[in-house]
């Protein structure tokens, strides 16, 4: 019978004192705190948290390992679906996934899957080098997979344990895609987690290679004609940021929030051993309402500005993840919701010293199902700030597709393929945002996951099974 | 790791690097850049590829000492390494997909100015070894300042001027252009100028006044250089572009110069990339 005590909080650094760092938010678990928090679980029968997790990880199995103590266990059953479970564990929308589904949460409060599935994947990193190596067979087939995040490393993975040879091309000077140049050191950090998992990888023999642009410093078909691969992977991710179309976005002190959160995560602009740097703002506006426009709005805060986020339509509908929207919340920034920016404006030198703003109202439901957001008319007010951040999403980089021969995109842009991976080009498969358009890091690494099986079966049988 | 091959000082504060980069030489074309970041605390800095060996597998770049990281590029010597050397990157220039004959009945002309000269040079080169002889406009503040004259020479019609009069013609390269088209009978269907934005603006301003098509090489500030971070975006004809995947070169006349100027100068108040100012303050 499960234990019918609250939920265990997670301990957390101080609101107040980590909005003036970069360490991580979270402390995590400790044993005791995750075997509690395990004994909630009620292992149902029917458990929906696993038919609502995108890669179908077996959480009360690993859970139930967790009430036996036994965290290898637990381990050896999660990384049988997921490969990134410290990350994950971190970064997964779980309200909208597994704990959105728990039956306690119904009347109370859910298991925290998430919490839970960090500590696994943290315990798992600290005894790396104890855990049991799969036993890989070569098959002599080698396979290339182009970008280095959550989809490239899933499917590697993968390839590798079913004993292909692996090279993974990165045009960064790092290795782990959005996990380095996007998602923020105080909420994953890099040396302790990224670099970890995929030291993992290569342990798996996978080689990665930095520095190389595809399309530019050899393309898709260099590699399968010239270079003696076998099958191609394309997890290039999501590619070149967004902007509004409105007037004064090219002013100085305008950025995209992939501009701002690369030089700080990727490029350390932050830490002032290193030589990029960053614009630093009085009052930063960031615009939109996803999780790349709380990292991007929290760092601003971290770099001692007045932060607030813009977001046209209300608090109910922000994209982000709820424990981001509530940190941010606790770290006093200001949250401008049912506002839309209408033009930036610029000073005699070019410089931002504020955004026009028109307030909304919420109308009829549109095509997403959300309810479309209105203007009110004569509702301008102008906000005073120094910087504005666009954090609207980002349309595929169109390197790739100009290059490569008989590789299908939509109108957006985007590699068509199937859900196995497959594209319109045999033994080119791809996953991740480059299909999809910006998701998240589990979806990515799902799709990796599949892709994997089916590049196995192509270079199997010689065929690809369309589904 | 990439090693610098060769280093040689082309003028004060101006320096060439051969650097080993066989998979960057092999598909290098005239026109592109790549980002080089010298060690791990270093910026990602763009730079105009200017010549490359497919054979030895270098790339030859020229950097001038401006800022922080300039300087920091050309403290390295040769037989040292940098730790990042990706590309190439960017659009290779139009003339390169120009058919042979097309290219013969081209009458082109190249203004270079300042640490812009190295970059027009692959592209010059490209065109002699195609057989097309273009007219090189090479200017400069003083004749101390030249660089790569006698490697433009070995490719092309090569005029110099210098704003002080210490070499060549006396004067700015848009006297000269105008000295050129005016005064000694030359005709051009088209100019390729490459230099300080400033230089750039008032060239194609020139090239404007004899209905010359003018094609520049924005030299836009950039992190990653492939299109993900949209710092080097450029107004071109009213529209939003990207220097570094809708460019390097644009249409001249439909660049925004000012705009372009004024972005270059976004972080020049900025604590880091003032030589003076950037002192570490934060690890004791």
């Amino acid at each position: 019978m499960a234990n019918r005590i609250p939920r265990v909080p997670m301990r957390e650094q101080d609101p107040i004192e980590r909005a003036g760092n970069f360490r991580e938010v979270s402390h995590g678990y400790s044993p005791e705190e995750a075997y509690l928090e395990a004994t909630r679980c009620l292992n149902c029968n029917n458990p929906r948290c696993v038919a609502a997790c995108p890669v179908h990880i077996k959480i009360p199995e690993f859970i139930y390992q967790l009430t036996e103590h036994n965290e290898e266990g637990a381990y050896a059953i999660i990384s049988q679906d997921n490969s990134l479970p410290s990350v994950c564990g971190r970064v997964c929308p779980q309200e909208k996934q597994c704990e959105g589904a728990c039956i306690l949460g119904i009347k109370g409060t859910p298991v925290a899957c998430g919490s839970l599935e960090r500590y696994v994947g943290d315990w798992a990193i600290a005894h790396q080098n104890e855990l049991p190596k799969p036993e890989i067979t070569r098959n002599g087939k080698k396979v290339a997979l182009i970008g280095a995040g959550p989809a490239s490393l899933a499917c590697a993975t993968d390839l590798a344990k079913f004993g292909y040879e692996v090279k993974v091309f990165e045009a960064l000077h790092q290795l782990g895609g959005v996990l380095v140049y996007g998602i923020p050191e105080f909420r994953l950090p890099k040396e302790s987690v990224v670099k970890k998992e995929v030291e993992w990888v290569k342990g798996l023999g996978v080689e990665f290679e930095n520095d190389v642009i595809v399309g530019r410093t050899f393309t898709i078909d260099d590699l399968l004609d010239r270079e003696g691969f076998d099958a191609v992977f394309i997890g290039s991710g999501a590619g070149l940021p967004k902007f509004m179309g409105i007037e004064g976005e090219n002013l100085n002190g305008v950025f995209s929030a992939n501009e701002y959160l690369t030089r700080a995560n990727l490029m350390h602009a932050y830490d002032c051993e290193y030589d990029t740097p960053i614009y630093l703002g009085r009052k930063v506006v960031v615009v939109g309402g996803g999780n790349v426009a709380m990292d991007a709005v929290r760092t601003a805060k971290r770099l001692g500005a007045e932060a607030v986020i813009v977001y046209r339509r209300s608090e109910n509908e922000l994209p982000a993840r709820a424990e981001e929207v509530h940190h941010a919340k606790q770290e006093g920034i200001i949250f401008k919701m049912l506002t839309n920016p209408v033009k930036i404006l610029g000073n005699d030198e070019g410089k931002v010293v504020g955004i026009e703003c028109v307030e909304m109202e919420l109308g009829e439901p549109d095509a997403s199902g959300r309810k479309r957001p209105v203007e009110k008319e004569g509702s301008e007010f102008i906000i005073d700030c120094d910087v504005v951040i666009m954090a609207l999403g980002t349309s595929p980089n169109p390197l790739i597709k100009q290059t490569t021969s008989g590789l299908e995109t939509n109108r957006h842009g985007c590699i068509v393929a199937d859900e196995n991976g497959c594209t319109s080009r045999p033994g080119v498969f791809a996953g991740g945002d480059i299909v999809t358009g910006a998701a998240t890091v589990i979806l990515a690494m799902g799709a990796g996951r599949k892709a994997a099986k089916a590049i196995h079966e192509y270079l199997s049988n010689g065929s690809e099974s369309q589904t | 790791m990439f090693e610098i091959v060769t280093r040689r000082e082309l003028a004060a504060n101006i320096v060439e690097m051969k650097v080993k980069a066989p998979k960057v030489a092999a598909s290098a074309h005239p026109g592109q850049f790549i980002i080089v970041r010298t060690d791990r605390y270093g910026e990602r800095i763009p730079l105009t590829i200017c010549d490359y060996d497919k054979n030895d597998g270098t790339v030859t770049i020229v950097t001038q000492s401006i800022g922080i990281s300039t300087r920091k590029i050309n403290s390295f010597q040769a037989g040292e390494c940098f730790d990042d050397f990706a590309g190439p990157l960017g659009n290779p220039s139009d003339l390169t997909e120009m058919s042979a004959d097309d290219l013969q009945k081209l009458r082109i002309l190249f203004v270079a100015g300042g640490v812009g000269t190295a970059p027009v040079y692959p592209q010059v080169k490209w065109l002699r070894e195609r057989g097309v002889v273009a007219d090189v406009i090479i200017g400069a503040k003083t004749k101390d300042l030249f660089t790569y004259v006698a490697e433009m020479q070995s490719v092309a019609n090569v005029y110099l001027c210098t704003d002080d009069g210490s070499e060549g013609f006396h004067g700015n390269v848009t006297a000269l252009m105008t000295d050129l088209m005016a005064n000694q009978g030359k005709r051009y269907d088209r100019c390729v100028i490459i230099g300080p934005m400033i230089m750039m603006k008032y060239a194609v301003l020139t090239a404007k006044e004899y209905n010359l098509p003018a094609t520049v090489s924005l030299n836009s500030l950039m992190v990653d250089g492939t299109g993900m971070c949209g710092a080097c975006r450029v107004t071109v004809g009213g529209e939003t572009k990207f220097t570094c995947v809708d460019g390097p070169e644009f249409d001249g006349h439909k660049v925004d110069f000012n705009e372009a100027m004024r972005r270059q100068t976004m972080y020049k108040d900025n604590p880091k990339t003032n030589p003076e100012t950037h002192k570490c303050n934060c690890h004791g």
